[in-house]
């Protein structure tokens, strides 16, 4: 009993520091008011900060945005990530490890690098454009950059490795004699695929949807840098209401709302993950 | 005998490695085959090329006289039992066992009998809406031979059927086997490395070595007459003895003994089965060696004694209880046997 409680001391410690504190510093300030001061609020008791968020469409369209792009980019990521992690799981074991490795080999770069290459990219004098307009296929350059496009291929970049790493172990796990078995009693592989592969992988699928889907919906850098001007995605409007407008009860009214709609789908798979 | 499925020159290569060596094969309609080897003797590749998850290299493989050696495995009138019994997890047992009824496009009203029969025929009536976790390894089993079963399939392949079954209920799942063979009137292919097993159930064996067959004939008669050297060891573990044969003699320099009986000119090596040899008083000429008891190990109806005999070669007696007590260790013993004991091996 004792070494147990020993054992778990470091997770509950971590949880209570880095978790629930933070959470409660952030109600506490979303129930403050907004003063002209440092600290720019003084605790009290008021809903003033999510009233804001209720009378301006303002907050939940960049939340509704936010959350349309994280689940595009969770969807394409999926897509590419799913036969990526087959093949990768199929591949004998030495070529295995190489290619585990070419998918993490990006993550030694940088991150804002890593941006930086797709602004290189993309922008009006850049390498696409440059390239398009040297074969003589284009007369003036494409608008690539700050548009939606270049900020989803940017985000599904970033968060790729997150949707194929449960897939692959997914697919490591899944006994190939499943598959065998399927042909064995007449299914051609297409049905096979269909009735028992992708089935069987389908929690591990919807893991990796929420692994990109719950950092993609507060993220901040690559709309920022990347993105359409005008689109307000949720992490952009913190940002601005946290260091531009100062004003934290808002921003925190608003860090809880994201909060909480990301609680909903990590509930929704925990159901259907105890269900099978 | 009306051959079901015919292998000629089967030959299969896993880079290096030869797995097939030109085998033929025949099996007949109804019987229940057993394809016994060690590890990497090619039984495993067989079962798959039968199945159709591998293509042989070279070679012909006909069902009914069609060659099928290029026909998928979805498109084959053979079904296979796996060794971890391969049953989809996402999918209760009634799901799992009407698989292969829906992929051949069977009515509705029919599927839900022929699953019902088919459960019933493995005793596991009443356990549709299980999911596989929720099932016992025996129970699994019986799902997954059901699945196969279900297919009326006129070949059905198993894969090790017993190997993940424990000690206590494998007799009685062999026993059933054999019942289901008979009932169901389909040829039983099965795959196995335990001698035993494989002598116990089926009609026939055959002992697989390096890609090749090196014998094939009924449990009894491959137990009593080896070909060779390895089906004598292989099959329960007789000993063989070294040696030159002359004039219907065969003597052992190794045994320090010389044994008589139906000895052919071209013998290799003898074998003598531990339970044909006896302990005797004293004992002289052929068919009788000496030797010092190196140790002793009580089985039940028997004793294993191991008899280090003057030309070195050490000899396992089996000793039985009611001959007695077994010789105690470090005693000086004399052995004898019969000559319809000493089996000649040509190679």
């Amino acid at each position: 009993m004792r070494g147990r409680l020993l054992l778990l001391a470091p997770a509950w410690g971590w949880l209570l520091l880095f978790v629930a504190a933070p959470a409660a510093i952030l109600a506490a300030i979303a129930l403050a008011e907004s003063d002209p001061g440092v600290p720019p609020f003084r605790l009290a008791l008021s809903a003033t900060g999510f009233a804001t968020l209720t009378e301006d469409t303002y907050y939940l369209d960049a939340l509704l945005t936010a959350l349309r792009v994280a689940a595009t980019t969770a969807a394409l990521c999926l897509l590419i990530a799913y036969p990526m992690a087959m093949g990768i799981a199929r591949a004998a074991p030495r070529r295995r490890v190489i290619l585990l490795a070419l998918l993490m080999l990006p993550f030694w770069t940088g991150f804002l690098l890593r941006v930086g290459a797709w602004i290189g990219l993309l922008r009006d004098e850049g390498w696409i454009n440059g390239m398009l307009q040297a074969a003589g296929l284009t007369d003036a350059p494409l608008t690539l950059l700050y548009t939606e496009g270049a900020m989803i291929a940017g985000m599904v970049h970033a968060y790729l490795p997150f949707a194929v790493l449960p897939l692959f172990a997914a697919f490591l796990r899944l006994d190939p004699s499943l598959g065998e078995a399927a042909a064995d009693l007449g299914a051609r592989p297409a049905i096979a695929f269909l009735t028992v592969t992708l089935p069987v992988t389908a929690p591990a699928a919807a893991a990796a949807f929420l692994l990109v889907f719950i950092p993609a919906a507060g993220e901040y850098v690559i709309p920022e840098l990347m993105g359409p001007p005008e689109a307000q995605l949720v992490g952009r409007v913190l940002w601005q209401e946290f260091f531009q407008n100062r004003d934290w009860p808002v921003a925190a009214a608003l860090a809880l709302a994201l909060l909480v709609l990301l609680l909903v789908p990590i509930r929704l798979f925990q159901r259907l993950e105890a269900r099978t | 005998m009306k051959p079901l499925l015919r292998a000629e020159a089967l030959t299969k290569r896993f880079g290096g490695t030869l797995a097939l060596d030109a085998l033929d094969l025949e099996i007949a309609e109804g019987e229940f085959f057993a394809l016994l080897g060690g590890s990497g003797s090619g039984k495993s590749t067989l079962l798959r090329i039968i199945a159709g998850f591998e293509t042989p290299d070279s070679g012909r493989l006909l069902l009914d006289g069609h060659d099928i050696a290029a026909t998928p495995p979805w498109a084959r009138p053979v079904n296979m039992m796996f060794q971890s019994y391969a049953l989809f997890p996402h999918m209760n047992v009634a799901d799992n066992v009407a698989y292969g009824l829906r992929r051949a496009g069977v009515a509705r009203a029919d599927v839900t009998g022929r699953v019902a029969s088919a459960l019933a025929m493995v005793g596991l009536s009443g356990f549709e809406r299980r999911k596989p976790h929720q099932l016992s390894g025996g129970q699994r089993q019986r799902v997954a031979l059901a699945r196969s079963l279900v297919m009326r399939p006129r070949l059905l392949l198993l894969d090790e059927p017993l190997g993940a079954l424990d000690a206590g209920l494998r007799e009685r799942t062999g026993f059933e086997l054999r019942a289901l063979q008979r009932e169901t009137g389909a040829a039983f292919v099965m795959v196995t490395h335990d001698q035993e097993e494989a002598l116990a159930l089926a009609d026939r064996v055959a002992l697989l070595d390096g890609g090749r067959i090196a014998q094939v004939g009924a449990p009894r008669a491959i137990y009593e007459r080896p070909a060779s050297r390895f089906v004598a060891r292989f099959l329960g573990a007789a000993n063989v003895l070294e040696g030159r044969a002359m004039e219907g003699r065969f003597d052992s320099a190794e045994a320090g003994a010389t044994f008589a009986g139906d000895i052919p000119a071209h013998t290799a090596a003898i074998a003598l089965r531990p339970e044909r040899i006896r302990v005797a008083v004293a004992a002289e000429g052929a068919n009788t060696a000496r030797g010092v008891v190196e140790d002793v190990a009580f089985r039940g109806d028997d004793s294993l004694v191991l008899v280090r005999l003057t030309g070195g070669a050490t000899l396992r007696v089996a000793h039985a209880e009611e001959d007695g007590a077994p010789p105690m260790r470090g005693a000086d013993v004399y052995l004898a046997w019969d000559a319809e004991a000493v089996v000649a091996l040509p190679a």
